[in-house]
């Protein structure tokens, strides 16, 4: 992220070329209807109809609070939140060390870890639901690896007991995302200059001090993109979920999204569904504005100019 | 640049470093074994699932459940994936192939206009109130409107169309898209637009004659990665339709699941029909699809 400076340069210059082109505005219309249709719209729509109820099917009532109040007084929601924390620190917890590991191991330019990186994003070509059906099949303690290998610490009912199957879910969208922010981490170490790490070696600095004396610090902004990713996306770990264990079992892994799924489009009761899609907005937006504050302003600053 | 940025940049001061002394490379190389005993446990992590998807595939129902797991089936057999195919699997090939192409071609051309008109077109209120609404727009996760987006549909009467999952995989592939895009023209040398503007061309000749094949390799990159998104969605056919013969690959994939049962071969080799399209691109677009992945994040 701190590479971000040179697109300042360029944008001040192409904006300054720019001012006579004032009737482009055209341009973005096409673009603009559809983002606003199914986007802004929506997004507005979403907290309008957390005051209303509706079945999904039929005509849409005013409801004034009451949307609002069966969602904050049910303990469902405190639990919904508590799982979708909880997975959200675990999974940065596995995630960020690993990535951050194999981003360092395959920023070196050897031709074989070049290969490696080929296959290790096979799992990102995946979709959720396929990588949810085959994790399912594979974790199956009659018929899955367990079994056939008769080894019987894996023969364990991963999905049916609470803490496996939150352990299951963690894992999985590890398995699923640590390539992601490998490639993210790669990306940031091969833009560390190199003569920082010769000045290291000439003071006798070893790979490991210099891994936290100057690949870290210097990593700063790349781990605060990753993480925010990390974490916002892990709030929309939906369709992963309802295929592996659609919330169970129980209610163990039902987080925001599914919780949000279930009341509307199972129980068909929209208002409080929307109410529910509505803190998950707020919680996204505030971890995502908390995660920016911790990188400094500078950041902020050169998003908005970069883009 | 967001697009270009994760291989080449220091590549070209490695060698100088490296030479600077022989001890020094052997130093790295033999200090590095952290990072490699971590690169080669997650080759075995990360692949064995999917070698595991694939030798299963093969196998038959009974070789299944009576073979060592992970070892490939005594007899091959196509039998698993003669089944998917004669369960509707082409329907919903094509169903995929619809909503992305459909999708994408247009998302894909609206967000290149738009990026031109954010870049070229000065600093006009409008332009830069959709740019700020672009951006904003790379927060909204879908699950969170997707309940007004239902109702939109439904009122639009386009419930369990192949339109009513195009039309919102559209609008989402836009911000990233613009940012991408965006970023991208801003880099094309601004001495050639001026050079277009001489010799009579209009800005709309400009754009599609001068920034579009300039901007080619963002554009294959954003194609690619909307793409990806567009096929392996799950949640909008699972909201937007309810007739099986509109169903996409992820949501025929979940039903062949419940639809199967213990025919785990089965359910796998759909997995891997589902995914060899994928894999395909992979093969071919390697690279712009992992620039791609990272495109607006790696900067």
């Amino acid at each position: 992220m701190s590479t971000l400076a040179p697109p300042v340069v360029k944008g001040t210059r192409s904006a300054n070329s720019g001012g006579r082109s004032g009737s482009l505005g055209w341009l973005v219309l096409p673009a603009l209807l559809f983002f606003v249709t199914f986007g802004v719209v929506p997004l507005f729509g979403v907290l309008f109809l957390s005051f209303t109820r509706w079945d999904g099917i039929g005509a849409i009532h005013p409801d004034g609070l009451n949307a609002w109040r069966s969602v904050l007084g049910d303990p469902q929601l405190l639990h919904s939140l508590g799982v979708t924390f909880l997975i959200m620190i675990l999974s940065w917890l596995v995630q960020t060390p690993a990535s951050l590991l194999l981003g360092t191991f395959l920023a070196g330019h050897q031709r074989y870890r070049g290969f490696l990186a080929v296959l290790y994003f096979i799992p990102l070509l995946l979709s959720s639901a396929a990588i949810a059906i085959t994790w399912k099949a594979l974790l199956d303690p009659n018929f899955g690896l367990g079994a056939g290998l008769g080894l019987s610490f894996l023969q364990q009912d991963w999905l049916g007991k609470d803490t496996l199957a939150v352990g299951v879910v963690v894992f999985i969208v590890s398995w699923q995302f640590i390539p992601f922010h490998s490639l993210i981490y790669q990306g940031g170490v091969r833009q560390i200059p190199r003569s920082i790490y010769e000045a290291a070696e000439i003071v006798g600095a070893g790979r490991l001090r210099q891994f936290f004396s100057i690949t870290l610090p210097q990593l700063k902004y790349t781990i605060i993109t990753s993480s925010t990713l990390m974490v916002v996306g892990s709030l929309t770990f939906f369709d992963l979920i309802f295929v592996l264990t659609a919330g169970g079992p129980g209610d163990a892994t039902r987080v925001l999204a599914l919780d949000m799924y279930k009341r509307g489009f199972m129980a068909n009761l929209m208002g409080p569904a929307s109410a529910i899609a509505v803190i998950l907005v707020l919680v996204g937006l505030g971890i995502a504005l908390g995660l920016r504050r911790l990188g400094g302003t500078d950041q902020t600053d050169s998003m908005l100019e970069g883009a | 640049m967001a697009v270009t940025t994760p291989p080449a940049p220091t590549r070209p001061s490695r060698p100088t470093s490296t030479a600077g002394g022989t001890s020094t490379a052997a130093k790295l190389l033999r200090l590095n074994w952290i990072g490699g005993i971590a690169g080669w446990v997650w080759l075995v992590v990360g692949m064995l699932p999917i070698y595991w998807i694939v030798i299963s595939s093969f196998k038959s129902q009974s070789n299944f459940f009576a073979t060592n797991p992970l070892l490939p089936p005594d007899e091959w057999t196509l039998d698993s994936y003669r089944l998917v195919i004669e369960s509707d699997f082409v329907r919903y090939f094509g169903n995929s192939v619809v909503v992305t192409v459909g999708a994408i071609v247009p998302a894909v051309l609206i967000s290149f206009m738009a990026a031109f008109a954010i870049v070229r077109g000065g600093n006009g209120w409008f332009l830069r109130l959709s740019n700020s609404l672009f951006l904003m727009g790379l927060a909204i996760p879908l699950q969170a409107v997707i309940i007004p987006v239902y109702l939109i549909i439904i009122r639009l009467r386009l419930y369990d169309t192949l339109t009513a999952m195009i039309l919102p995989s559209i609008a989402f592939a836009i911000p990233l898209s613009v940012l991408v895009l965006s970023n991208f023209i801003r880099d094309v040398p601004r001495e050639l637009f001026e050079s277009m503007r001489l010799d009579g061309c209009s800005e709309w000749g400009t754009m599609w004659r001068l920034a579009f094949p300039l901007t080619r390799p963002a554009l294959v990159t954003v194609t690619i990665y909307n793409a990806l998104g567009v096929w392996n969605n799950f949640l909008l056919p699972l909201i937007l339709t309810q007739n099986p013969d509109r169903r996409t690959l992820p949501l025929a994939l979940w039903t062949f699941q419940g639809q199967y049962g213990v025919n785990v071969p089965a359910v796998l080799a759909s997995v891997v029909l589902t995914t060899l399209p994928i894999l395909v691109f992979y093969a071919v677009g390697r690279r712009q699809l992992l620039s791609g992945l990272t495109a607006g994040f790696g900067k």
